[in-house]
């Protein structure tokens, strides 16, 4: 078992006295690939808020790294793919290259400039998500499929420990849906980057991650895949609190 | 012609300030079109005509007019009704856009105000409205000088964490970037260059130097950069034809400058389309 690197102790949130989160405790380890599913509402981009620091929790505490939340500065081990970064204004005049190094800008700090350093960590970024050629591509004119590439290469060049992907195939297309999880896969197995993904596709998830989180204001479900494939259908359904059937596919 | 622009000082402030501004205007420009703002030019713009009303309304009546020059006055009204359109944002968030509308407004009542308090005005009014060749004072471009180095310094230096608010607001506040602070000293720029290029092409036609020549480059540049570069040369070659064609047909050089620039647009977009359909001939073949 590897060490945890996020963990959370009876976290709740809560917008104006309507509960998003309650008692949440969980931790995530090193090197795993966590399937993070539940319904609209049930608190999952709190959840990621909280652990990106946007949100203070208002009970419990959350650890970053052995860090308490309020003390952790090393922001640069979180990668973040937003489930809006494949709605940025496509007609932006700005090159995969740009769009790449602001995955730089924090880590740079305010007064200071990109060096030739920075520009080979650019590179080699845009390479491990195999997209190279474009490097000098206004990031508009490529397919949603390989923005979203760029956008994990924008997360990958400061060298994260841990990479939040929040629903990031939103939008795109089967085919380029399957290269993608081929990507996370390489991504957690050759680079040894620890996974956040927050999904509506059970079943692939049941595919490729290492653990499965259900979340519906609480903490209903953390397991791995076989153990949430062999639960109920009325489990499920109670954890959902709706009707579901879990139907299980590799792309 | 042009040598009457070194011969004469004031068609020598002109065009050094012509310069200047054709620098800055389009270089700050491009981060308002980017950023879907371009109307605050506009409101700003109407904010620094209320403010060089009241300038031309405390030389009229009372002896402050020394001091506080239109200039002045308009540049302080500008960098002010900037921080209140910031104001404004935060509190309708779901409505930010609302912020100009109630600032343009604001900045056009207030002008109707004063310019009646003095009775109305002499030409020095149409001059601010639709730029002058004759208007700029030695101590005017120096302004523009200050103003050009303080904008250039800036951008230089915070140019990355500009262009990562620009991009994506919510990626860079959960890098940990100050968008706020950021945001604001961009807005207050803004402001100053605004006041800064009404002297050259006027009120009502400011925001067009800082739109038009970057709606030219966006159509036809490969990356963020190159779309500043295209938007400052677009911007220069504007300014320099439309003085100089303003100065020999007798017309207030706004009026040339904003022609000038809308040439320069439908260039590029012919460019583009052109390009489109030659590299669409040799898909089909």
């Amino acid at each position: 078992m590897h060490d945890p690197i996020v963990t959370m102790k009876d976290v709740s949130y809560a917008y104006e006295n309507k509960h998003a989160l309650n008692k949440i405790n969980f931790t995530i380890s090193q090197g795993s690939f966590i399937g993070l599913v539940g319904p609209n509402g049930g608190g999952k981009t709190t959840l990621i808020k909280l652990l990106l620091g946007i949100l203070k929790p208002q009970h419990g505490s959350i650890e970053l790294f052995g860090v308490p939340m309020n003390k952790f500065k090393h922001w640069n081990k979180i990668g973040f793919v937003s489930q809006k970064a494949n709605a940025f204004n496509l007609g932006f005049p700005a090159s995969v290259q740009e769009v790449v190094s602001m995955g730089l800008t924090a880590k740079v700090g305010y007064l200071k400039f990109f060096t030739k350093e920075h520009r080979q960590k650019i590179e080699k970024a845009v390479a491990q998500v195999g997209m190279s050629e474009y490097l000098h591509e206004n990031i508009g004119d490529l397919s949603g499929g390989q923005q979203q590439r760029i956008f994990i290469a924008r997360a990958l060049v400061s060298d994260p420990e841990l990479l939040i992907l929040d629903e990031p195939t939103v939008g795109v297309d089967a085919e380029n849906v399957k290269k993608f999880y081929d990507l996370l896969h390489q991504l957690n197995n050759d680079s040894g980057i620890t996974l956040l993904l927050v999904t509506h596709d059970i079943g692939t998830m049941t595919h490729h991650a290492t653990d499965i989180v259900c979340l519906n204001k609480h903490l209903h479900f953390h397991g791995n895949p076989s153990e949430f494939s062999s639960l109920s259908d009325k489990d499920l359904s109670h954890f959902y609190g709706h009707p579901l059937n879990l139907v299980t596919h590799n792309h | 012609m042009i040598a009457n622009f070194f011969e004469y000082e004031f068609l020598r402030n002109t065009f050094y300030t012509g310069l200047l501004i054709g620098l800055i205007a389009p270089l700050l420009g491009t981060f308002i079109v980017v950023r879907r703002l371009s109307l605050i030019a506009d409101a700003l713009s109407h904010v620094t005509l209320a403010g060089i009303a009241f300038g031309l309304l405390l030389e009229k009546k009372y002896i402050l007019g020394g001091v506080i020059t239109p200039f002045y006055a308009g540049m302080g009204f500008s960098v002010i009704g900037s921080v209140f359109i910031e104001r404004l944002r935060s509190v309708y968030k779901a409505y930010q856009e609302l912020a100009i509308p109630i600032i343009l407004s604001g900045g056009v009542g207030l002008s109707v105000i004063f310019i009646s308090l003095a009775n109305g005005f002499n030409t020095d009014l149409y001059n601010y409205l639709f730029g002058s060749v004759s208007a700029v004072s030695r101590s005017d471009l120096y302004s523009i000088i200050v103003i050009t180095v303080i904008v250039i310094t800036v951008i230089f230096l915070f140019y990355k964490e500009l262009f990562m608010l620009s991009f994506d607001e919510e990626h860079a506040v959960v890098s940990g970037i100050h968008a706020k602070r950021i945001h604001f000293l961009f807005i207050v720029l803004t402001a100053l260059v605004i006041a800064a290029s009404i002297r050259i092409v006027g009120v009502l036609l400011v925001s067009a130097l800082m739109t038009l020549p970057v709606a030219a480059s966006i159509r036809i540049a490969k990356g963020f950069k190159q779309t500043i570069v295209l938007s400052i040369i677009f911007g220069e070659i504007s300014v320099i034809i439309g003085l100089i064609s303003g100065y020999y047909f007798e017309i207030p050089p706004g009026g040339t400058i904003v022609v000038t620039s809308i040439l320069i647009l439908l260039l590029s977009i012919s460019i583009k389309k052109l390009k489109f359909n030659l590299s669409r001939k040799k898909a089909i073949q």
